[in-house]
């Protein structure tokens, strides 16, 4: 076990109020059941997973309600014993539009069903492990959702030698990394070697920022003596968005992911705190992924803190069960502030993505009117990938997509510090979102015309 | 100045405008490229905007496609009757009747009219507000106010008033620019001779339109049964068959939902030509 430090500054970078106090110095509190539960099928990148489960079927805690549909998709199980009220089609957290399964909680039934729990995994093939992972729903519980079991199995041609364990947590406001890190560090320490020995990799880092010493404290001491494991913890400074997946390869290894590239083209994987411990769960207890922990926070929540909360319990129920709030809300994120969505309504429930619910009064939203360019050059200065976002916001602006495209729009991580430094106030990230599908779409439209051909 | 620096300047000039001018016209004659005069005549009877409704670059494009590739002459939305006419002269191919379509944005949902369920500050684009859970608005169906039809409309034919898109019938040229570009997809091609239409297209139950908007259609079919020649249902939703002619003008009045409207009438009271 070796600790170090980044290796370098982060290009770019800024450096928001951070407001972690709030939650940070609270134990995670486990939710009692609410009755309602809101399941949505697309809480993970890729293909919306499929409901095998009709109106009216009772359900029990833990079993698949909803199965994989296709490679990168994940099932999705029930977090409670109950009973299906409703499937219909909600927005989710995302904005987008995904059938969702309503379930009404039965207090009464506490079966619970599991997958034979693998404590012998060391002497099991990496498929039986990879296809537990699958099964038991596990996507990267950071934010994007990527399926896990996908990262785990990267091409032949593409070795990885690396894991590095994100803890960076950069987003403002949210404390539910830093405080799995600190109160389960053994559980993270289980599913590294999971990970190591899945991959066959024997170099980890664990990658936090040092505004959380007590985290770094206790994942050293979890770290200590992991067998034929090179463990490292890495302390960043604290800065945005160090917790950005290229950015945290490039400061802790040195290495530079392609434009375009993947983690994995430089020999790197790159996991959440969050989705180690669930994997972890999954192979040692068999347990598959129906909760997580979500930093409800903001300064008129009144009693903010780390729930450990079933997936799909709704914003309400979250907000009601932390004590409600003082004054009424101008704005509800989900996730951090930085990169989270808005949400147009506290109906909407969480997903296994959520790491956070922050609610703000009226005094700290910006209501912004959007100035033209001054070409001041500071979101040249703030960009952590090197881009040019004032040109390529005029690009979209002006609907010329092709130019956005040959700016490298599509490198852009929509970290938002080009958005936040921007003394004119315009919406640059926001055009990035904008655009970025559009272009994806033509490009895949394009390469099936070619295919077709 | 000597007069002979003046004479020796204009001598060289001038020498060096015949020559080049001569090789121009050589080249002109020598290396002409042999085109059909018959697209430049047809191109000269196209309207000249380049709107790319017909679906090929520009009129110049669509002249060339017409002798070159034996298109369709009839793909010429903007030209109207008389183009279509000359086009047939020209090239000798029948037609039928011409019937000019135009644009219509089927929600009558403004600022005053329907629900906001919250308040968006974001990119003043439709795309972008309907990419956040389905708009701000209520309705999952209704115009959403942002103006991305009328920012590609080539003849400023669209105006954004109350929230609302309206699309102005006599200036609308029927290019279908403005289709594409609504998130929404409530924007189709009607007869410009038909002055009754549906401006609805929510398919929520009767309720949940009602509640979202003032002017919701709530699915009671009383236009069906008045006219069942003229409306058809889809699910909660009437849609205007215009195929056939209204011969029922009592839809308007007795439309419960205030959502059939007809055109004309409003004309008559000095409102807006489109509402």
């Amino acid at each position: 076990m070796r600790v170090t430090r980044a290796l370098r500054k982060l290009r770019g970078s800024i450096h928001p109020q951070y407001f972690k106090g709030l939650t940070s110095d609270r134990n995670i509190v486990e939710m009692p059941l609410p009755e309602k539960l809101y399941l949505s099928m697309a809480q993970h990148l890729g293909a919306p997973a499929k409901p095998i489960v009709a109106k009216g079927d009772t359900v029990t805690r833990g079993q698949c309600i909803a199965e994989s549909a296709g490679f990168i998709s994940v099932p999705v199980h029930a977090p409670v014993s109950g009973k299906v009220i409703d499937i219909d089609t909600a927005p989710t957290p995302s904005g987008t539009m995904a059938p969702r399964v309503i379930l009404e909680t039965d207090p009464e039934n506490t079966e619970t069903v599991t997958m034979p729990p693998m404590p012998d995994w060391n002497e099991r093939p990496q498929e039986e492990l990879l296809k537990r992972i699958a099964e038991a729903g596990v996507a990267g519980m950071g934010g994007a959702g990527f399926p896990t079991h996908v990262k785990l199995s990267p091409p032949s041609d593409k070795p990885i030698n690396t894991i590095i364990i994100n803890g960076a947590e950069c987003e403002p406001y949210l404390t539910a990394d830093h405080r799995l890190m600190v109160e389960q560090g053994k559980g993270i320490a289980d599913g590294i070697r999971i990970m190591c020995y899945i991959l066959n990799v024997k170099t980890v880092f664990v990658a936090i920022e040092d505004n959380k010493p007590e985290a770094i404290k206790t994942m050293q001491d979890a770290l200590e003596n992991l067998e034929g494991i090179d463990a490292t913890v890495c302390i960043l400074p604290t800065e945005y968005p160090q917790g950005a997946e290229k950015q945290q390869i490039a400061i802790t290894t040195g290495r530079e992911v392609p434009s375009g590239g993947l983690p994995m083209d430089v020999g790197c994987v790159v996991e959440n705190v969050g989705t180690v411990l669930a994997i972890a769960d999954a192979i040692k207890k068999g347990i598959p992924l129906t909760q997580r922990v979500t930093t409800v926070t903001g300064h008129i929540v009144k009693n903010p803190q780390n729930v450990l909360a079933p997936i799909g319990t709704t914003y309400a129920d979250l907000v009601s069960f932390c004590g409600g709030l003082t004054a009424p809300a101008a704005k509800v994120i989900s996730g951090g502030p930085m990169m989270g969505m808005a949400q147009p309504s506290l109906a909407i429930a969480t997903t296994k993505t959520t790491s956070g619910l922050v609610v703000l009064e009226e005094s700290r939203v910006h209501i912004y009117q959007a100035m033209p360019c001054i070409g001041c050059g500071r979101c040249l200065e703030a960009c952590p990938m090197n881009l040019v976002p004032a040109a390529i916001s005029y690009a979209v602006e002006g609907g010329d997509y092709d130019r956005a495209e040959s700016l490298n729009i599509l490198d852009c991580i929509e970290c938002g510090c080009c958005a936040f430094v921007c003394p004119s106030s315009r919406p640059l990230v926001q055009h990035f979102k904008l655009a970025k599908p559009k272009i994806i779409l033509k490009r895949r439209q394009a390469a099936d015309a070619k295919g077709a051909k | 100045m000597d007069i002979s620096t003046i004479i020796i300047t204009a001598g060289v000039i001038g020498g060096i405008a015949a020559i080049c001018s001569s090789a121009l016209a050589l080249a002109a004659h020598y290396f002409a490229v042999e085109e059909n005069p018959q697209i430049g005549e047809l191109e000269k009877m196209l309207p000249g905007i380049n709107c790319g409704a017909c679906g090929y670059a520009g009129c110049s494009d669509y002249a060339k496609a017409i002798v070159t590739e034996g298109e369709a002459i009839d793909r010429c939305a903007p030209g109207g009757g008389d183009v279509l006419e000359a086009l047939s002269e020209a090239t000798g191919a029948a037609v039928d009747a011409f019937e000019k379509t135009v644009a219509r944005v089927h929600c009558a949902g403004d600022a005053d009219n329907a629900q906001h369920r919250h308040r968006y500050n974001g990119i003043m684009d439709c795309h972008a507000a309907h990419q956040l859970a389905g708009g701000d608005m209520t309705c999952g169906y209704g115009c959403l106010g942002y103006g991305s039809c009328a920012r590609v409309c080539p003849v400023d034919a669209i105006e954004i008033k109350n929230n609302l898109a309206i699309v102005h019938p006599d200036l609308c040229i029927g290019c279908k620019a403005c289709i594409a570009s609504c998130p929404r997809g409530i924007i189709s091609m009607v007869p410009a001779s038909q002055k009754i239409h549906v401006l609805c297209s929510s398919k929520d139950k009767g309720p949940i339109a009602k509640k979202a908007c003032q002017v919701a259609c709530i699915g009671c079919r009383i236009c069906v049964k008045l006219d069942e020649e003229a409306f058809t249902m889809d699910g909660f939703l009437a849609i205007r068959n215009y195929d056939n002619d209204v011969t029922n003008p009592a839809v308007v009045e007795k439309c419960p939902g205030k959502c059939i409207v007809a055109v004309g009438a409003a004309l008559e009271k000095g409102e807006p030509t489109c509402a």
